[in-house]
This record gives structure tokens, C-alpha cells and sequence, in this order.
């Protein structure tokens, strides 16, 4: 298969440009934007769905997103087993439509939270985090929300953990999971997660706000060469 | 025509983190005895059919579908007829 990415604009996305300078520009990939009124995934083998605005976030965040004409391929394209990872807002819209569980709530800040933060890795051996090896206690990664307090019922929460479907949990440096490193009171700190498939992410924090080592950080680079690392060989 | 007035609710269980900043602006009041505010929404609009059970449907689709996430919040609506003022298009 071809490695060729895919970001979608809906009107308010504002990190399509993020995400298609670093997968392009930094690292080198094919990328192409996919408009939200088209159902044509170009052919594509990921599927990127930005942060930013979806809407205004209007009745809740990514809740009108989700019934874009894109969203039903892209919500076929995830069945069929293709790769999706959703960033922040587009966390937000693979919740609303149904391909990751749970909801999320507003920051128990009522702030929005915007600042760089450590995510301690709970599993490496998915599409997502392949390359980020035991040498990394945490990884660092800029998150960016008011609304990022992931909920889900207990029964969930057991699911989650028993199926190894937490990717990524906020934590200190050193990947020590607490309280005082939770940015906006998500259960069990949860930072991203993945569907029983494995084929869908979501996550809160930005990588593509950590691929440029201009900027000083580029631990994002790892999610991008891990997904491309899978679908390359 | 019928109108709807739709109230969602966030389930008791599900923190609602707005609720409790409102009620702490309360307290800075001297508004001191209010316990347990809790946000919600209220939605209304038109339904253009003449048949309640018609209506009833409609709505019901709109609310589960769209205007609450059935995950964490709970609706419930009033339809009351209406006769058409013009007012409703706007």
C-alpha cells in the first residue's frame, strides 16, 4: 500500500495547516486536504482529522462535524479497517460519531488548557506508537482545549484498560502517572485512546505542534512514523 | 404546526464542571444556600406537520440523533399546537 495521508478541512478546522507542513514539509510524506463537503478520500491510506473549531463547536464540540458529507466515508473507511487518527477537535468528532467511545466534558479548570505536557506511553505495540521505544519514559507533546475532560463509565474505563486501548495518559517526565499532571481531569488521566480494531485514534495533544525541531520539540514525529512505518512495510 | 420545546439534561452521574463554577459565582454573591447547579439546554423550534404521532416521531429523531449525545445526556420535549404567524421561518 501507498503511504499518502489525508487531512480534512471542515469550516473552523485551524490545525489542517499544522498537520499538513509537518507530515509534508518535516517529514516528507504525501499529503493531500480533504474538503469536508466532498465523500472522495482520494485514495488516501490515513485519515487525519485536525484540531481546531468544527462548527464553533456549537450544541457540543464535533457534534455537527460528524454528519459532514466526508465523515460518512470516512466512518466507512474506518470499518473497513483503514487508519484514522483524530487530533484534538477531531478527537472530539470521532467521539461524536461513534468510532471511539466516550465523551468528552469541559476541563475541570474551566480554563482552556494550553501548554506543553508529558504523556506516558501505556501501549507501544499499536499502529500509533510502534516507534516510540522503551528509550522514551514519556513523551512530550503540546495540548490546546477547553474541552478535553474525557469521560466514560466504569464498565468502559475497565474495557479500555483491559483491551490495552489507553495509548496515552498525562504524566510527569519520567512517565509517572498522578493527579498534579492532569491538565483537565480526564479519567485515569486518559490522554488518547484507540478502538478494539486498533485502527482508530484519538488524542488530545497536538503532535504536529512537535514535529519541527525549530520549535523546539519533535516527539510528535514518532505517532506519523509509526503509522507510516505500518502501512510501508 | 406544532412547536417543541426540548430540554436536555446532563445525566447526574457525568461531572458538569460548569455547573459548579456558576454555583461557586453564587457564593460570591452572598447567594449561600443553592446546592447542586446543574447546566443544561433548552432547544426550541417548529414542526410543520398537522399529526401529533407525526411530530412526536420527528422530534424523537432529532433529539437522539443529533441535539443530545445519548451518552451523557438525557432529553424530554413538549409539543404544543400552533397556527402559523409567519414568525416561524425566520
Amino acid at each position: 500500500m501507498s503511504l499518502k495521508f489525508g487531512v480534512v478541512v471542515f469550516p473552523g478546522s485551524n490545525c489542517d495547516h499544522d498537520a499538513y507542513y509537518s507530515l509534508k514539509k518535516i517529514l516528507g510524506y504525501d499529503v493531500e486536504f480533504l474538503w469536508h463537503k466532498d465523500t472522495d478520500l482520494k485514495q488516501c491510506s490515513v485519515v487525519l482529522l485536525p484540531g481546531g473549531f468544527s462548527y464553533g463547536d456549537y450544541l457540543r464540540t464535533g457534534a455537527i462535524a460528524r454528519f459532514s458529507p466526508i465523515m460518512n466515508s470516512v466512518i466507512s473507511f474506518a470499518n473497513k479497517g483503514g487508519i484514522v487518527i483524530g487530533i484534538c477537535n477531531g478527537f472530539q468528532i470521532l467521539l461524536e460519531a461513534g468510532l471511539l467511545p466516550g465523551v468528552m466534558v469541559r476541563n475541570n479548570s474551566l480554563k482552556f488548557s494550553c501548554k506543553d505536557v508529558y504523556l506516558s506511553v501505556d501501549n507501544r505495540d499499536t499502529i500509533f506508537t510502534s516507534e516510540i521505544t522503551k528509550d522514551f519514559s514519556s513523551i512530550k507533546i503540546p495540548v490546546a482545549h477547553g474541552e478535553g475532560n474525557y469521560f466514560a463509565d466504569e464498565k468502559l474505563l475497565e474495557e479500555l484498560v483491559l483491551n490495552k486501548q489507553i495509548l496515552f495518559r498525562y504524566s510527569d517526565a519520567d512517565g509517572n502517572v498522578n493527579g498534579e499532571n492532569n491538565p483537565n481531569g480526564s479519567q485515569l488521566n486518559i490522554a488518547g485512546i484507540v478502538n478494539k480494531n486498533g485502527n482508530v485514534m484519538g488524542m488530545m495533544p497536538h503532535p504536529e505542534r512537535a514535529c519541527d525541531p525549530t520549535l523546539g520539540r519533535t516527539d510528535g514525529q514518532l505517532i506519523f512514523k509509526s503509522i507510516a512505518n505500518y502501512i510501508l512495510n | 404546526m406544532f412547536k417543541a420545546t426540548v430540554l436536555i439534561k446532563r445525566r447526574s452521574s457525568i461531572l458538569d464542571p460548569q455547573g459548579v463554577a456558576v454555583e461557586k459565582g453564587a457564593k460570591h454573591l452572598g447567594i449561600t444556600n443553592i446546592k447542586g447547579t446543574r447546566i443544561g439546554k433548552l432547544i426550541e423550534f417548529y414542526v410543520d406537520v398537522d399529526d401529533r404521532a407525526a411530530a412526536e416521531k420527528e422530534v424523537n429523531e432529532y433529539c437522539s440523533k443529533l441535539l443530545a449525545n445519548p451518552i451523557m445526556e438525557d432529553f424530554e420535549f413538549e409539543l404544543s399546537e400552533w397556527i402559523p404567524t409567519g414568525e416561524e421561518v425566520k
